[in-house]
């Protein structure tokens, strides 16, 4: 029973973990043992330790998860400390991820969190295979593809291309931007991963380099003449780096200089900043409402107390206030996250067989196909050029090409030839040998 | 999920350090897409493509451009493209390698063509620009200035803009601004 439980300093997460629900999710057994496990065996990673990463890490904290891993590459300034409440003044300069881990290590007992002061591509593939959850708290859409494109990569799929529940790797992502937010669950290949839904996030505005050279109408124009123009006529070779504070004062100065020149208002230092770096305003409390969404999403994954978000939220708090959860659906054909084609080969057949089977494959038709094998480029149709530098490899069988692996992931480009209509793909094709050792099952999916 | 995460804790444990799979490298969306680009490039015969790096680095390509007619033919201009791993959503960064007089391509090679900035696309792609960059050739313009002074002697006075492009061409001063040949 769950009144017998023995008292616990989390009462108020015990009410969602300890007894049963009619709102609960699909494989829910609630008691002292999954408070237990919860605490001993659920591994969240945050990425990010700015505006996001800071509450993030204090909302999981506070939820009952003990084992947190922060990474994130930058160092505090002092423009974060009106936001990013775990840092103070005397932290300036420090690694944010070591900060904010022992600021929350000292205000929540039984956590541990270890902090990871690097660059996300720093680590390996066998550190995020660590992890349950991955929670993202971050502001660029690279570092988003990126993780996704590595929690994707642990995805299988069994021989009728149904993902493999044991090889998900869910993502909880959060973003901000002033009055507004997101918050979303990727599960791969369960609900749609960033990739498949990348044209949510608009693209940068950018403003035409003739204005800027010719005609500056705003503060932002003139900024932007400064670092793109004016830092190139003077610093011949020196490329501009926006996490130099001289660079930035350089640019500024010249930015000031080209709006008295053209009678503009409104450059600032932190305007300079915010164009440069591409900066939208963060608000504290904007942040606080999109990580609280997103620490009780993965609280929700990990314990299965109630039915995840699906899948999309979006908080829109300009002029009034509106929410709303929309459901997107998986790119079936995601080169990130979907399953892929089958192919079943014998080790002795060549890339150009390879090549003419894949006209003939019903699940394909593809005819002038080009392969490239993880970042290795087997065979390139066009330009003349590269065509003439893989030509050597048509005649090696693919098994060789592709390092002797029983099973990988392949990608194709080609005409592909449907009811008559020719159209040009781009396909991933999960390629399995015959007869070779170690396989035993047809269910490899990888990333991408 | 949590059975789940204790089921994998437990083999993960049995399992340490029993797999040494290689870490292996990965493709961003971006290099496929642009694999794709590659793959299919259909340039015209005054545009040729190059690698630097290699045949596996796709992501930093050269572009020559020797235009047949208008004011630059005869000339032989270089451009560098670097390409983001999230591209297409985001348009490549090209640059001008080759010091050229032009009204829209400045003195440091950055250039003014719509499709690389305001009016990038995900649609557009890799052959697309370059026959944006080889029309910049057949048919500058100065409504969009980046070398302003170049501009104003196309709009006011064709014959000396003619004049001062050969003289660019052959290697030369035109005003203060010296070219190096490149023809
Ligand atoms: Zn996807």
């Amino acid at each position: 029973m769950a009144d017998a439980a023995p008292p616990s300093k989390s009462r108020d997460l015990d009410k969602l973990l300890l007894r049963p629900g009619n709102l609960v999710g699909p494989s829910f057994e609630p008691g002292v043992q999954l408070r237990d496990d919860l605490q001993e065996y659920a591994k969240v990673l945050v990425v990010g330790a700015g505006g996001l990463g800071c509450e993030l890490l204090k909302d999981l904290a506070l939820s009952g998860f003990k084992n947190l891993e922060v990474i994130d590459m930058d160092r505090i300034e002092v423009t974060n400390l009106n936001r990013q409440f775990l840092f103070r003044l005397e932290d300036v300069g420090k690694p944010k991820a070591e900060v904010a881990a022992k600021r929350v290590m000292e205000r929540v007992s039984g956590v541990n969190i270890v902090p990871h002061f690097c660059r996300i591509e720093d680590k390996d593939i066998e550190f995020y295979s660590d992890f349950n959850i991955i929670a993202l708290g971050l502001d660029s859409i690279e570092a988003r593809s990126y993780i996704n494109a590595v929690a994707c990569s642990f995805l299988e799929y069994d021989s009728d291309d149904n993902p493999r529940e044991e090889t998900m790797k869910p993502m909880v992502d959060g973003g901000t931007e002033g009055f507004k937010g997101h918050a979303r669950v990727i599960v791969p290949g369960v609900t749609p991963c960033f990739e498949c839904t990348i044209w949510l996030f608009p693209p940068q505005v950018k403003f035409p380099l003739c204005t800027l050279a010719e005609t500056p109408r705003n503060a932002a124009h003139c900024i932007e003449y400064a670092h793109l123009i004016k830092w190139d006529e003077v610093h011949s070779g020196k490329a501009f780096d926006p996490d130099n504070p001289d660079h930035m004062k350089w640019v500024y100065d010249e930015a000031v200089k080209r709006a008295e020149l053209f009678g503009i208002q409104g450059v600032t230092y932190s305007l300079t900043q915010g164009v440069v770096k591409n900066i939208i305003p963060a608000i504290a409390s904007t942040n606080a409402i999109i990580s609280a969404a997103c620490a009780l999403e993965t609280l929700k994954i990990a314990s299965g107390c109630s039915k995840t978000l699906s899948n999309y939220l979006t908080y829109n708090g300009v002029e009034g206030l509106h929410t709303k959860v929309t459901e997107f659906v998986k790119d079936k054909d995601c080169l990130v996250c979907g399953p892929g084609v089958l192919v079943e080969l014998d080790t002795t057949v060549t890339l150009q067989k390879f090549i003419d089977m894949l006209e003939e494959h019903p699940k394909l038709l593809m005819s002038k196909a080009s392969i490239t094998y993880r970042g290795k480029n087997l065979y390139m149709q066009a330009p003349p050029v590269l065509e003439e530098m893989t030509r050597s490899n048509l005649s090696l069988p693919l098994y060789d090409l592709m390092d002797k692996v029983p099973k990988d992931i392949l990608h194709v480009t080609g005409t592909i030839n449907k009811d008559n209509k020719k159209s040009s793909g781009l396909r991933k094709l999960r390629v399995i040998f015959k007869g070779i050792d170690g396989v035993t099952d047809m269910d490899m999916a990888g990333g991408a | 999920m949590i059975k789940l995460f204790k089921v994998k804790e437990k083999q993960r444990e049995i399992a340490e350090n029993a797999n040494g799979k290689a870490p292996v490298k990965k493709q961003s969306a971006g290099e496929l897409r642009l694999h794709k680009d590659i793959s299919e490039l259909n340039l015209p015969k005054t545009c040729s493509i190059s690698f630097p790096n290699g045949k596996d680095d796709l992501m930093n390509f050269e572009v020559t451009i020797r235009p047949d007619e208008g004011y630059y033919l005869g000339g032989t201009f270089l451009f560098s493209f670097q390409v983001s791993p999230i591209y297409p959503h985001e348009a490549p960064k090209v640059k001008c390698k080759t010091k050229v007089y032009h009204p829209n391509i400045d003195l440091e090679g950055n250039v003014c063509l719509n499709i690389l900035r305001e009016d990038w696309k995900p649609v557009l792609n890799i052959n697309t620009i370059i026959y944006g960059l080889f029309h910049l050739f057949t048919q500058p313009n100065y409504e969009d200035p980046l070398n302003h002074d170049a501009a104003a002697v196309l709009r006011d006075n064709p014959k000396l803009f003619e004049s001062n492009v050969r003289r660019a061409m052959a290697g030369g001063y035109v005003g203060q601004t010296f070219f190096t040949r490149c023809m």
